[in-house]
C-alpha cells in the first residue's frame, strides 16, 4: 500500500475539498439509523407530506430534473417530521439589475424565502426559483447537474492529464496504468469514427473534439448512473449545448462544396424556393437529431429504473422488491452498455456531420456531369 | 413541460465548461497522447522496414550465397573432369610408351637372342666340324699306322670313288 502522499496532487485536492464539502454541509442531527427507514420515509412522504398516496411520476420526474441541492436521502426525526437530506449548492441568480448569491440550504427544501438585498426569493413547486414581486429571475446556479458535471470535468481532467503523462514517463512511448486503458479507445476514436468519416487529410484537427466529447458523455453517462447521481446527459440543455457544438464546428469548417450543396443544388433552377429552405432545415435539423437522441436515451434509461422500483411503492410490498432490482440489474447492466453506446453514436454522428461539411468533391461524379 | 424546457443555468455552464475542458484537454491530454501514439507508430512502423529491409538482405545474401555455392561446385566439378582427363591421358600415354618400349625392347632381346643362337651355332658348327677332324684325323692316323691298312683304305676309298679304271 502506498501511502495518500503517494498520489497525485490533483487527486488530493479534490478528496480533501469534496470531504469539506460534505462534512460542511452536513445537516445537524442525522443519526445511522437515518438511512435504514429512508425507503420507509419515501413512501411516507411521497414528495408530499400532506398525502401518503405515492405518485410514481411526479417521483420519477423530480429524479431527472436537475435541484438546486443535491438530494441524498430522507430522514425522519422523532417527531415524525421528515427531513430531506442533501448537499447544499451555490444559487446564483441575476435579479433587479444585480447578482445575489447564496445557498441552496436557504431556501431549506422550499420551507423558507430568503432575502438578498431588498429582494425575496422562494421556489415554485417545480423547484424553480422565484422573486416574491415577480421580477424576472436569471438563475445560474451550480445545481446538482452542474456540479455532477464539474466534478466530472475534474475527473476527466484527473484521468487524462495523468494519462499523458504515463507517455512521456515511458522511454518507448508505451502507455502504461490507466493509459493502457484508455489508449484503444482513444485509437477506435481515431480510427474507426474519425478517419473513415472525416478523412486522413483533415481528421487530426478534429479528434481534440470528438475526445473530449466522446470522454464527457461516456463519464456523464456513467455518473448518472450511479445512485443519487445527475440526470445530467438526459438533460436537453446539456444535450443541446454538446450539439451546438457540433453545428458550429461542422459549418464553420464547412467548404465551398457544402455551401454551394446547400445553396446552389443541383436540382432545377425552379426547385429552388423548396430545396434551399430543406438544406437549411437539415443544417439545424442534424443536431436537433443529436440533442434529442441523447437526451432521449439517458432520461428513458433512467425513467425505466426508476419506473421498476416505483413497483415496490406502487404494490406497497416487500415482495416486489427482489422482482424489481432483477429488472433494475438488468437494466443498469443495459444502461452500461447505452452510456457507452450513445457516447459513440454522437461522435460518431458528429464525425459524419464534419466529414459531410468537409469533403472535397468527388471529381468522378462531377465529371459525368 | 419542464422536462423538455432547456434551462439557462444548463446552457451557460455546460457550454462554458465544455470549452474550457476541451482547450485544457487538447493542450495537455490529446496532443500529448496523440503525438506518443504517432511517434511510437512511426517507431514501429521503421523497425518493420527495417526488419524487412534486413530480410530481404538476408535473402539476397543466400542468394549470393547459393550461387557462389553453385559456382565452386561447378568449378570443383570441372576441375575433377579435367584432372581426371589428364590422368587418363598420362595413364594413356605412359601406357602407349611402356608398350612401345617394352615392344622395342622385346626386339631388342629377340635380336640379342637371335645373334646369341646365331653365334652358338656357328661356334658349335665349328666345334663339330674342328671335333670331326680332328677325329677323323686321329682314326685315319689309327687306322693309317699300317701299310696294308692304308693300302686296304685306299682302294677302298678309291672304290668308292668309282674311278674307271681302264
Amino acid at each position: 500500500m502506498h501511502s495518500l502522499a503517494s498520489t497525485p496532487f490533483l487527486i488530493r485536492c479534490s478528496i480533501y475539498l469534496f470531504s469539506l464539502w460534505v462534512l460542511v454541509s452536513w445537516p445537524q442531527g442525522v443519526d445511522a439509523n437515518a438511512a435504514a427507514d429512508s425507503v420507509d420515509t419515501v413512501v411516507k412522504s411521497g414528495h408530499s407530506e400532506e398525502s401518503a398516496e405515492f405518485d410514481a411520476s411526479k417521483v420519477i420526474l423530480h429524479h431527472i430534473a436537475d435541484a438546486h441541492d443535491w438530494h441524498l436521502y430522507d430522514h425522519r426525526d422523532e417527531a415524525g417530521h421528515v427531513h430531506p437530506v442533501s448537499i447544499p449548492l451555490p444559487v446564483i441568480l441575476w435579479c433587479g439589475g444585480q447578482w445575489h448569491f447564496m445557498m441552496s440550504s436557504a431556501f431549506e427544501h422550499g420551507h423558507a424565502q430568503p432575502q438578498s438585498g431588498a429582494l425575496t426569493f422562494r421556489l415554485d413547486e417545480h423547484g424553480h426559483i422565484q422573486e416574491a414581486s415577480g421580477l424576472p429571475v436569471m438563475d445560474l446556479s451550480i445545481t446538482k447537474n452542474v456540479a455532477s458535471m464539474l466534478l466530472s470535468i475534474v475527473l476527466l481532467l484527473i484521468i487524462f492529464i495523468s494519462a499523458a503523462r504515463s507517455y512521456a514517463r515511458s522511454n518507448n512511448r508505451m502507455p502504461s496504468g490507466l493509459a493502457r486503458f484508455l489508449e484503444p479507445i482513444i485509437l477506435f476514436i481515431r480510427d474507426d469514427i474519425a478517419r473513415p468519416n472525416i478523412g486522413e487529410k483533415r481528421y487530426a484537427q478534429y479528434m481534440p473534439y470528438l475526445l473530449t466529447a466522446f470522454f464527457f458523455i461516456w463519464i456523464n453517462n456513467l455518473l448518472g448512473l450511479l445512485p443519487t447521481g445527475a440526470n445530467l446527459t438526459g438533460n436537453i440543455a446539456v444535450s443541446l449545448v454538446l450539439a451546438v457544438f457540433t453545428l458550429l464546428i461542422t459549418n464553420f469548417s464547412g467548404n465551398k462544396h457544402y455551401w454551394s450543396h446547400i445553396f446552389l443544388p443541383h436540382v432545377p433552377k425552379w426547385l429552388y424556393p423548396i430545396m434551399i429552405p430543406v438544406e437549411v432545415v437539415g443544417i439545424f435539423s442534424k443536431p436537433i437529431a443529436l440533442t434529442i437522441r441523447l437526451f432521449a436515451n439517458i432520461t428513458a434509461g433512467h425513467i425505466i429504473i426508476l419506473s421498476l422500483i416505483s413497483l415496490i411503492f406502487i404494490f406497497k410490498t416487500l415482495a416486489m422488491a427482489p422482482v424489481s432490482i432483477a429488472f433494475v440489474l438488468f437494466m443498469e447492466c443495459l444502461e452500461i452498455l447505452v452510456a457507452a453506446l450513445q457516447a459513440y453514436v454522437f461522435t460518431l454522428l458528429s464525425a459524419l456531420f464534419i466529414g459531410l461539411a468537409t469533403a472535397e468533391p468527388e471529381h468522378g461524379v462531377h465529371d459525368a456531369h | 413541460m419542464d422536462l423538455v424546457t432547456p434551462q439557462l443555468g444548463l446552457l451557460v455552464w455546460p457550454a462554458l465548461s465544455f470549452l474550457l475542458l476541451l482547450v485544457v484537454l487538447r493542450k495537455f491530454a490529446w496532443k500529448p497522447i496523440l503525438e506518443s501514439v504517432n511517434e511510437r507508430d512511426a517507431q514501429i512502423r521503421q523497425a518493420l522496414d527495417a526488419a524487412n529491409e534486413a530480410k530481404m538482405a538476408m535473402v539476397r545474401l543466400q542468394a549470393d550465397n547459393d550461387k557462389l555455392m553453385a559456382e565452386a561446385r561447378a568449378e570443383r566439378d570441372l576441375m575433377l573432369a579435367e584432372a581426371k582427363k589428364t590422368r587418363d591421358h598420362i595413364v594413356s600415354e605412359a601406357k602407349a610408351k611402356a608398350e612401345v618400349e617394352g615392344k622395342r625392347l622385346l626386339d631388342l632381346a629377340r635380336q640379342d637372342i637371335a645373334n646369341d643362337r646365331k653365334a652358338a651355332m656357328t661356334e658349335v658348327r665349328n666345334l663339330v666340324a674342328n671335333l670331326s677332324v680332328d677325329v677323323a684325323e686321329k682314326l685315319l692316323r689309327k687306322e693309317l699306322e699300317k701299310s696294308d691298312a692304308q693300302q686296304t683304305y685306299l682302294r677302298q676309298q678309291l672304290d668308292q670313288l668309282q674311278i674307271p679304271v681302264r
